[in-house]
């Protein structure tokens, strides 16, 4: 029977109550008395040389506060990326200056050239009209290819050239190459990971406030880290020391990686309320969300696959060129790296692994984690080449990836990681069971008499989870610790805040995180809340992305809670006069083993803060404990998934008829909150598959800027329920965490766009139009039709 | 986006290259065209008002004419400014050839927007650059000759005529003739 409470219990979220009823919280809503307003004039240029910026008519105009530019920020840093990579010359990878606003050149459509500051949004709005801009239209670079030509224009004149870095990673060249040569099969694939904006619902927002009597700032932001945003704006921008600066990051309406970075506009609100004494507000419009929030994907790959005789995989090799957009954003340069290399193994034990990346500056916005980051793009072209490899040999899919599995763990992959645990045979098998895999034919038959081509798409992934090892990652070049903090405030009475490092927005922490601790201690949740979002409140945080929140940070909340129960078996030992070593906690009482004697929670919650009867000569009083957890390892989620698509030939348009995904999780906390974000991410994935895309022009003029050009997946789009079926029964505890948990937020938005271009091929394939080989996402009606027409 | 396209106008090629050269012509073929000024020499600053799917925008810019060969061919190229909707700008290559009736007119249209017209409409750019183009030479082929009678049937009959529509001769012709 499931359980009604505490781990593996689905109590209902209980932020939705706020959440569905308006009475959210949001950094829109936020509002400081005084608060002038930030309209930034932005590039509707992709590449140009500022020659003048002529502000004197606008800053006569009513309203206006002050106007900025590029010069007012020559005395303050750039923004910082937060990943040194290293190419394979041993080189550290090109950096250029990221001004807050632009300095010299815009860069990319949308680059902010000058910030009005008024009293009303619409003053600055008329006012930024009024600014006479000299900008020299300069060529240019928007396809990578043409970007590393040699004579091609640079997008920092300081750089010898548009490449970022060189990276290879995995088995050496001649190893590699001899794999190669010996193979029995080779399968070569060239395909595009396409670029995409997160969109998440509510837009970025920024608040900054300054007080002269003190000297503190204080950054409201829409930010899925707040003491990331903290560290990077205070050290590397602002030199603003730590103590005079409190990041709030309060209700956030979804993330998806893009609200990790650090951007101009927080840091130039938090400048601008010390230099206009006033509160600044920024809300961004969707338009200039899509022109200004960091973009994802966006590599173009080769991939091969060598096989033996007896069709296994002996060696992959790729060679992938990643766009980094006109800057390095914040994490940019690790994710076509290390969150991407990495996972070229995939779920098999092919001895020969080698990674080849170029990362390429282009005039295009600057693009960086997106759900997943890195691991869909290792995903996609591998289950991609070996769909295609499986084809090309006449076996069955399932059979080629089952006969490569990895089964023995923990497995030390040829891309420096070590699953530690993992079942992919069991995921497997469970996929087979829930999709039906015997009865696809009759289906397939049955589409077919309505004139519709019906396809199965199979994938299996890893991916790296619950980031990161510090240590580890510092010697790849991060330049952060990726550990995690909570503290355990216990207070008089028994009741409890939780004050943790990961930042809540969507993912349900304020539901799922107090069932652990009820759990541990045998309380009822509702004793139990969670702060989180703000520097002033919360001990430390590296914030929620890489599916790390539980993984990590609730690690560190159980080393807390463990030490809040060996403090409290000390104080329940002194009441009941016995030993703590004898003390056991069970249903939220303490009780002397082997004897009736007990003591309630509360009456030692109480006796911390009241200590009259209390041995105050070994213990403080009190019941607060924080600590802060570094990973051993990532943690290796995994799963396989499988779609149905029916393909009408008539006119190309492909939909979904049923989804499944097996997942292993590990331990699962709250498995309706585990099943919504895999819902969430498939549909993410489904969206990327068939639907999203960004698109420029050869002169870098952003083309896809609105919902009538981006389209985003709806209701529609995605099977009906009946059809979307999540399971994680499969589950491998992580060897490493307390919790054994691995992180569910991603995987949806990993396993499915290969599920689903595999499956449209196979329907495409089961109609004759076997000439197909691949077609870049998204598989829009149009390329479908063109592919099946192109013989 | 590129166009090309020609049509035939029922005056010498002489009369067509004066018409070209007059702001006053330009004026009325600009669709949208709320103020034109300069000259053929110095070049036209002119103010169009145009609506681009949502964005609607005062574009203020210039047309300069060069490559000039009197009776044959020129370049027009132009650039408008449209503040917060961005920017459009583009060319023409026009070339006049004596036909039987008249003058075929023959151009060839490079156009780009940027900004938030790229943004939002990308989609329709094309059609309204083309519809622009067509607009334009229309008007200009009224203004020379004046209108088809029959036109008003056509399929483009919601494309708005020049003024004075109903005289036989177009305004430029009866002026200079």
């Amino acid at each position: 029977m499931p359980k009604d409470h505490g781990i593996g219990a689905s109590p209902k979220r209980r932020e939705d109550v706020r959440f569905l009823t308006g009475a959210g919280n949001y950094t829109d809503d936020i509002n400081v008395h005084g608060q002038a307003y930030v309209h930034f004039l932005r590039s509707d240029l992709a590449h140009g040389k500022i020659n003048g910026i002529d502000t004197s008519a606008a800053e006569a105009m009513p309203g206006v506060v002050r106007i900025f530019t590029g010069k007012d920020f020559e005395g303050v840093g750039g923004l910082p990326c937060g990943w040194q990579v290293t190419d394979k010359h041993g080189e550290v990878m090109k950096e250029p200056a990221h001004p807050v606003l632009a300095q010299g050149k815009v860069r990319h459509v949308g680059d902010p050239i000058a910030a009005v500051v008024a009293d009303s949004l619409e003053q600055a709005r008329t006012a930024a009209e009024a600014i006479v801009l000299d900008i020299e239209e300069l060529p240019a670079v928007v396809d990578m290819n043409k970007a590393l030509e040699p004579g091609a224009t640079k997008v920092h004149d300081d750089l010898s050239d548009n490449l970022c870095y060189d990276w290879q990673f995995g088995t050496d060249t001649e190893t590699t190459d001899a794999a190669f040569k010996n193979a029995a099969h080779v399968t070569t694939l060239e395909l595009v990971n396409n670029r995409l904006v997160a969109n998440p619902m509510e837009p970025r927002v920024a608040v900054g406030q300054y007080s002269r009597a003190g000297g503190d700032y204080t950054l409201y932001t829409t930010s899925q880290n707040p003491h990331v945003i903290r560290l990077l704006m205070g050290a590397f921008v602002l030199g603003i020391p730590e103590h005079k600066l409190r990041v709030v990051a309060p209700d956030v309406g979804g993330g998806f990686g893009t609200k990790i970075f650090h951007y101009a506009e927080e840091a130039f609100c938090t400048f601008a309320a010390k230099a206009c004494n006033r509160p600044v507000k920024w809300t961004s419009t969707r338009s200039e969300a899509f022109m200004s929030d960091a973009h994802g994907r966006d590599h173009v790959t080769k991939i091969e696959l060598a096989l033996d005789k007896d069709n296994n995989f002996t060696a992959v090799r790729t060679d992938t060129k990643a766009n980094m957009g006109a800057y390095l954003s914040t994490f940019s340069s690790s994710v076509p790296t290390w969150l991407h290399g990495t996972l070229m193994a995939g779920n098999y034990r092919t001895p020969a692994v080698q990674v080849n990346v170029k990362a390429v500056f282009t005039n295009t916005v600057p693009v960086d984690a997106y759900r997943g980051a890195g691991r869909p793009e290792a995903t996609f072209q591998l289950e991609r080449v070996i769909d295609m490899a499986a084809r090309e040999l006449g076996v069955d899919p399932i059979a080629l990836r089952r006969q490569n599995f990895i089964t023995q763990f923990p497995y030390a992959t040829p891309v420096a990681v070590e699953y530690d645990t993992g079942d992919y045979e069991a995921t497997m098998a469970k996929m087979e069971e829930l999709m039906d895999i015997p009865g696809f034919a009759a289906r397939r038959a049955a589409s077919e008499k309505n004139g519709k081509l019906r396809g199965l798409g199979i994938n299996c992934f890893i991916e790296a989870c619950g980031i990161a090892p510090s240590n580890l990652v510092g010697q790849l070049g991060a330049r952060a610790g990726l550990y995690d903090a909570a503290t355990v405030r216990v207070n008089a009475t028994g009741s409890i805040s939780v004050m943790v490092g990961a930042h809540s927005h969507g993912q349900g922490h304020e539901t799922v995180f107090p069932q652990v601790v009820a759990e541990m201690l045998g309380i009822d949740e509702s004793m139990i809340d969670i702060v989180h979002g703000d520097t002033s409140k919360i001990p430390f945080g590296m914030g929620t992305y890489g599916s790390r929140s539980l993984a990590v940070c609730g690690s560190a909340m159980v080393r807390a809670t463990e030490k809040i129960i060996n403090k409290a078996k000390k104080i329940a030992g002194h009441l009941l006069e016995a030993s703590d070593s004898d003390i056991e906690l069970k249903d939220g009482m303490f009780s002397v083993a082997g004897t009736d004697k007990s003591v309630a929670w509360g009456d030692v919650t109480l006796a911390a803060y009241v200590p009259h009867n209390y041995p105050l000569e070994d213990i403080e009083p009190g019941l607060e404990e924080t600590a802060f957890y570094d990973p051993a390892n990532f943690t290796y989620p995994a799963g396989a998934y499988a779609c149905e698509v029916e393909v009408d030939p008539e006119t190309g348009k492909v939909t979904i008829e049923k989804f499944v995904s097996a997942d292993d999780f590990g331990n699962v906390v709250n498995p309706m909150i585990v099943e919504g974000q895999v819902h969430g991410g498939i549909a993410q994935g489904i969206g990327q598959a068939l639907l999203e895309n960004c698109a420029y022009d050869e002169n870098g003029q952003l083309l896809s800027a609105s919902y009538m050009d981006y389209a985003m997946p709806r209701a529609d789009d995605i099977p009906h329920m009946a059809h979307y079926v999540v399971d994680h029964s499969c589950q491998t505890p992580c060897t490493h965490n307390p919790l054994g948990v691995k992180g569910c937020g991603e995987a949806g938005a990993i396993g499915s766009p290969p599920t689903v271009v595999n499956a449209v091929i196979d329907a495409l394939h089961s109609g004759g139009h076997t000439h197909v080989k691949h077609i870049d996402m998204p598989v829009t009606p149009s390329r479908v039709w063109a592919a099946m027409n192109s013989q | 986006m590129q166009m090309t396209d020609s049509r035939t106008i029922a005056a010498s090629p002489e009369m067509v290259w004066a018409a070209i050269l007059d702001p006053e012509v330009l004026k009325q073929c600009v669709p949208g065209c709320t103020e034109m000024s300069g000259s053929a020499e110095e070049g036209f600053e002119a103010t169009v008002v145009q609506k681009v799917g949502p964005v609607k925008a005062t574009f203020k810019g210039t047309v300069v004419l060069s490559e000039m060969v009197p009776g044959q061919s020129l370049t027009l190229t132009g650039e408008g400014k449209g503040g917060a909707a961005g920017f459009a700008k583009g060319g023409a290559d026009v070339k006049l050839v004596p036909v039987e009736g008249g003058t075929e007119l023959h151009y060839d249209v490079d156009a780009k927007v940027g900004g938030k017209l790229a943004q939002l409409g990308s989609r329709i750019i094309d059609g309204f650059a083309k519809k622009m183009a067509d607009q334009f030479f229309s008007n200009f082929q009224d203004a020379v000759e004046g209108p088809k009678p029959a036109e008003a049937d056509g399929p483009d009959a919601d494309a708005p005529q020049a003024e004075g529509g109903e005289a036989k001769k177009g305004w430029f012709k009866k002026l200079v003739s």
